[in-house]
């Protein structure tokens, strides 16, 4: 009799992995910006599975305020916030909004306060990230006890140089942000992988940005990434409650890909019935 | 123009989000954000690039010339 399988099982397989102070339950990490609305934004990060959510830091309407708050559509109870510094382009402004960030979300007494995705752009056209500038940011941010992950490009160099200054993760883009290219330069996740997991196995790498659609998700997780952080992509689909969904399963079919161990490539077919027993009287065609 | 000047031996001005404010003399944050309407546990407040702990805005007086950033949470990516 054959053994039972247990499919939660594999499903657990997936496994929560470790950033800085949080263990995620969720290797999807979305973002809650570009929304059509707030319910539309509130019923996709339910979908999408994320226990992370990434937010703003912008200045209080002063004048003409709606009364509504993000915080009234997402239960800080329930979600880990992560605070960015999206907008930044130097690392002073990047230190100060972080700062903001978590002064917000300790009054709340939510637990993300202590970290924080760190954007500082370079370029307004691509926003790209300016490498020397995250890397002065970060080591400012680690002094000052935050957990910091890390928006950066995908060279390894780069990465290398922000773990060396005590980030918590590096966040590589797969192209520029809200572009939905996808990942464009498997080879240097690869590498950054490689330079980053070496000796430290554990060591989060997430790529951040650029995802388009569920096989970018997919393609990334496959290449051995902690995770990925999406938000354009369920945002401006043409049905984010589905892309929110999408998301999710391309995360899990992604991690348990290659958790599983994908086939070699090869140039040539192999067979999957076999050649034994195949019938005699129209033989087929054979190469040489 | 006259009447800001006759009024500026009482008041102050402070500058919020790049605007400015009016205020009475020894007006604390707190009473500044009442003013304004603003619910305190969803905002930030940096005072001249320093953060002022929501616990301590009953305390902090604002002088003339302060500079304020008053911040709340945004959906973002």
């Amino acid at each position: 009799m054959a053994t039972e399988i247990d499919s939660k099982q594999y499903v657990a397989e997936q496994g929560t992995f470790q950033v800085g102070p949080f263990e995620l339950s969720s290797r999807l990490i979305v973002g809650s910006g570009r929304y059509e609305n707030a319910t539309m934004m509130k019923e996709c990060l339910e979908l999408s599975g994320a226990q992370c959510i990434t937010v703003a830091v912008r200045r209080e309407r002063l004048h003409d305020a709606d009364g509504e708050n993000l915080l009234d559509f997402i239960d800080s109870d329930k979600y880990v916030l992560l605070p960015n510094t999206a907008g930044c382009y130097s690392a002073d402004d990047a230190v100060r909004v972080a700062r903001m960030g978590r002064e917000i979300l300790r009054a709340l007494g939510n637990p993300g306060a202590d970290w924080v995705k760190l954007e500082c752009l370079g370029d307004s056209k691509t926003l790209l990230p300016d490498p020397i500038a995250t890397l002065d940011a970060t080591e400012k941010l680690v002094n000052d006890g935050f957990h910091v992950l890390c928006y950066t490009s995908d060279d390894p160099v780069t990465a290398r140089r922000l773990k060396a200054a005590g980030a918590a993760a590096v966040m590589p883009a797969g192209s520029p942000i809200g572009s939905g290219q996808g990942i464009l330069n498997p080879n240097n996740i690869r590498i950054i992988l490689e330079y980053l997991k070496d000796e430290d196995p554990d060591y989060p790498v997430i790529v951040d940005a650029g995802v388009g659609t569920a096989s970018d998700v997919a393609q990334a997780m496959e290449l051995g990434v902690d995770g990925v952080l999406l938000n354009t992509a369920i945002a401006h689909a043409r049905d984010p409650h589905m892309m929110a969904q999408a998301m999710k399963h391309a995360t899990l079919a992604g991690r348990q890909a290659f958790l599983a161990g994908r086939i070699p490539k090869r140039l040539y077919a192999t067979a999957s019935s076999p050649e034994e027993g195949i019938i005699a009287t129209h033989p087929y065609p054979r190469g040489k | 123009m006259f009447a800001k000047r006759t009024s500026s031996l009482s008041t102050l001005i402070v500058e919020v989000n790049g605007e400015a404010v009016e205020l009475s003399d020894g007006v604390t944050l707190s009473q500044l954000l009442q003013q304004l309407e603003i619910t305190t546990r969803h905002v930030a407040v940096e005072l001249n690039l320093e953060i002022i702990p929501f616990e301590k805005h009953a305390e902090c007086i604002l002088v003339d010339g302060d500079q304020l950033e008053v911040v709340t949470l945004v959906g973002g990516g």
